[in-house]
C-alpha cells in the first residue's frame, strides 16, 4: 500500500486516492487540426516510464483535489508531490505543455535514476508558462 | 492428488551460447516467444532462429498467471483468436508430447446484478453464433456444478446466475512453458537466457540487429514479446505503444482436498478462483491502478479478492494464503491485444495481452509466427494491428469478456 502526502491533507493510505496516469498531457491546443494520427496519440497514447514517472492522482475521499506526483515505477518510492499545473520537479525547465499532445516530453526515462530531489516533497518553485488546460480524469 | 503429477523433468533444452547472427530473433522467454519460435520451425521451417531471455525462461508472466483458458469472448475478432487457442491446447499435449495437465474442467463467469445478467446473456447468444460452447445457468444450476458457491440471498452481491463453457479450463503454466522450450530444442532453436535486450542496431529504418547482455547478435528479423516490457523495448527501437504496465498480483493457499470442481470468475465481486491439481485454492482479481515494473503490488488489492472469496465461499475462511506475487501485465485501452508490424522495418510486435495472455499462447505463437515469416497478416490477428488505434476499429472487450482473464 503506497502512503501518499496529499499536499492539502497530510499522509493518507492509497486507497484514498485515484489513479490519473500520465500527467502534464494537455488538451490539444487546436483539435480541429488534429489528424487520425494526432488524435490517436492524444487518445490512446501515453507514456509507460520504466523509472522516474510524473502522473496524476485525485484524493477522491479527502478533498477532492487533483496533485501531481513524482514515483519511480519500479521501486514504487514517491520522489515529489507537487501542484496540478506546476512543471515536473526534476527537470530543470518546465515541462513543454504547448502545441500539440504528439510527443511527450519525458520519454527518455528508463532505469537510469532521476536527479536527486529529496525533500522537494511540495511545491516546485516555477509555476507553468501559459494556461494549463483541465486536466480531468481521462480513466 | 500430488501423485498425479509427472515426473519432474531434468534438462529439457540446451544453453547455447549465442551465435554472430540468426534469420529471426524472438525477445521475450515466456510463452508467447516459445509458442512463436515453436511455430516458426514447424510450420515456416526457419530453425536458425533465437529466443533471448534477460531472466530465466518462464520468469515473467508466463508462470506467475492463474492458468485460465477460455475463449467465450464477446466480439468476432476476440472469439475468433481465443477459440482457435483452445482448439489448439485441446490437441498441444499430443503434439509437444507433454502432458502439462490441460484440464477441461469448465469456467464460469457469475452475474451479480440485472446489468451482469443482461450482459452475460447477450455474450452466451454471441458465443453461440461463434461456435463457442457456451450456456446460461441460473443459481441452482450454478449450486449443481459448484457445491462450495454461496446462492443465498443474504449476501452483498447474491449470485444471479452465471455464464459456462465446459470446455475451458485450466493447464499447469510452467509445464507449457517447459513443453514448447524442448520442442523448440529439438527443432534447433536456440534458447538463450540471462540474455538481456540493450538496444538495436538499424540500417536506416529496418533493423538488423540486437545488442544485448551477451553482445550483439546481427538477425534479419526482430519479434518482440516482452509482455510487462514491451515499451521498453519499442522505445529503444524509436517507436510508441499505445500500452500501461500495471501490477497484477495472484496467490495460493495451502494444499486441500479436492473441493472447487471448476473455475469461478466474478467480475463484479473481483475475484476469481480454481483448485490446481495438488490442491491450493489459486485466486486473482484486477490490476493496481498505478502503473508499475516492481513485479509486486499494494496489500489491499488482496485483501479485497480474499473478501470477496470468503463471501462467495464461506469454507475458504478457514483456509490460509500460503504465498502472493505480482506480474508486470501490458494493458491497452481497449483490452485486446496487439499483433503486427511496427513503424520499424523488419520488427514485429506481439504484446498488449495484458492479463489475460496465457489462454492465447498457442494461437499468439501461430499467427505472430505467420506475420514474422511472411511480413503480412495472419487472417486471425490481422484486426489486431497497432493501426486499429488510428482507424478507430477497437475491439473493445472491457467488461465485455469479463474483466481480467
Ligand atoms: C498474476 C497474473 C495472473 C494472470 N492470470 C491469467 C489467467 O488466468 N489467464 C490468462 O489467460 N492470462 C493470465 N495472465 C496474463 C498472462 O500471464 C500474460 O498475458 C502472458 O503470460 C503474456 O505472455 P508471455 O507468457 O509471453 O509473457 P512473459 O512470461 O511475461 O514473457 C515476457 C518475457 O520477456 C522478457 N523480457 C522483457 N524484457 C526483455 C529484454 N529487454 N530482453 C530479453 N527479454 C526480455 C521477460 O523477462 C519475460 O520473461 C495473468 C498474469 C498475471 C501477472
Ligand atoms: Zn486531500
Amino acid at each position: 500500500m503506497l502512503l501518499i502526502s496529499c499536499p492539502n491533507c497530510g499522509s493518507r493510505d492509497e486507497t484514498e486516492f485515484h489513479y490519473g496516469g500520465q500527467a502534464h498531457v494537455p488538451y490539444p491546443e487546436n483539435p480541429n487540426e488534429l489528424d487520425d494520427r494526432q488524435w490517436a496519440e492524444f487518445l490512446f497514447y501515453r507514456d509507460n516510464t520504466k523509472g522516474a514517472f510524473a502522473e496524476r492522482w485525485l484524493h477522491s475521499t479527502g478533498c477532492r483535489q487533483w496533485f501531481n506526483m513524482l514515483r519511480d515505477t519500479v521501486t514504487y518510492e514517491i520522489q515529489a508531490v507537487y501542484p496540478m499545473g506546476a512543471a515536473r520537479p526534476d527537470k530543470a525547465a518546465p515541462a513543454p505543455e504547448s502545441g500539440t499532445a504528439s510527443t511527450a516530453p519525458d520519454s527518455t526515462t528508463t532505469g537510469t535514476a532521476a536527479p536527486d530531489i529529496s525533500g522537494t516533497s511540495t511545491a516546485p518553485a516555477t509555476p507553468a508558462a501559459g494556461t494549463i488546460a483541465p486536466e480531468g480524469a481521462t480513466k | 492428488m500430488a501423485d498425479l503429477l509427472p515426473e519432474h523433468p531434468e534438462f529439457l533444452w540446451h544453453n547455447p551460447e549465442p551465435k554472430k547472427s540468426y534469420d529471426a530473433v524472438i525477445v521475450g522467454g515466456g510463452g508467447h516467444g516459445l509458442a512463436t519460435a515453436y511455430y516458426l520451425a514447424k510450420n515456416f521451417g526457419l530453425t536458425n532462429i533465437a529466443v533471448l531471455e534477460k531472466g530465466w525462461l518462464a520468469g515473467g508472466n508466463m508462470a506467475r498467471n492463474t492458468t485460465i483458458i477460455r475463449s467465450n469472448y464477446l466480439w468476432d475478432e476476440s472469439a475468433a483468436i481465443y477459440e482457435h487457442a483452445l482448439k489448439l491446447w485441446e490437441i498441444l499435449p499430443e503434439e509437444l508430447d507433454y502432458d502439462f495437465l490441460f484440464s477441461q474442467r469448465g469456467v464460469m463467469n457469475l452475474a451479480h446484478t440485472l446489468g451482469d445478467v443482461r450482459e452475460s446473456m447477450r455474450r452466451v447468444g454471441a458465443n453461440k453464433l461463434n461456435g463457442v460452447d457456451a450456456e446460461w445457468l441460473d443459481p441452482q444450476q450454478v449450486k449443481e456444478l459448484c457445491p462450495i458457491l454461496n446462492i443465498s440471498d443474504n449476501i452483498r452481491y447474491p449470485v444471479m446466475g452465471a455464464t459456462y463453457q465446459p470446455r475451458a479450463g485450466i493447464a499447469k503454466h510452467d509445464h507449457v512453458a517447459w513443453a514448447f522450450a524442448r520442442k523448440c530444442d529439438e527443432l534447433g532453436v536456440d534458447i538463450i537466457q540471462n540474455c538481456e535486450v540493450t538496444g538495436f542496431l538499424k540500417d536506416g529504418n529496418r533493423v538488423v540487429g540486437v545488442q544485448t547482455t551477451q553482445g550483439t547478435i546481427h538477425t534479419e528479423k526482430v519479434g518482440l514479446c516482452a509482455a510487462g516490457h514491451s515499451s521498453v523495448l519499442a522505445e529503444m527501437a524509436g517507436f510508441r505503444l499505445p500500452i500501461q504496465s500495471h501490477p497484477l498480483q495472484a496467490l495460493v493457499s495451502e494444499l486441500h482436498e479436492p473441493v472447487h470442481p471448476t473455475v469461478v470468475m466474478s467480475n463484479h465481486v473481483h475475484v476469481y478462483v480454481s483448485q490446481a491439481h495438488k490442491g491450493e485454492l489459486v485466486m486473482g482479481a484486477g490490476v493496481d491502478s498505478y502503473n508499475g515494473y516492481g513485479q509486486r503490488g499494494s496489500f489491499h488489492v488482496i485483501e479485497h479478492q480474499m473478501a470477496a472469496a470468503v463471501e462467495l465461499f464461506p469454507i475458504f475462511a478457514r483456509a490460509h494464503v500460503l504465498r502472493t506475487w505480482g506480474g508486470i501485465v501490458d494493458t491497452t485501452l481497449d483490452a485486446s491485444p496487439i499483433m503486427g508490424t511496427t513503424p520499424v522495418d523488419n520488427m514485429f510486435v506481439n504484446c498488449g495481452w495484458g492479463t489475460g495472455g496465457f489462454k492465447g499462447t498457442p494461437a499468439a505463437g501461430l499467427t505472430f509466427a505467420h506475420t514474422i515469416a511472411t511480413g503480412t497478416p495472419h487472417e486471425l490477428n490481422k484486426p489486431f494491428a497497432l493501426e486499429r488505434f488510428e482507424t478507430g476499429a477497437l475491439i473493445d472487450e472491457h467488461g465485455a469478456a469479463a474483466v481480467a482473464h
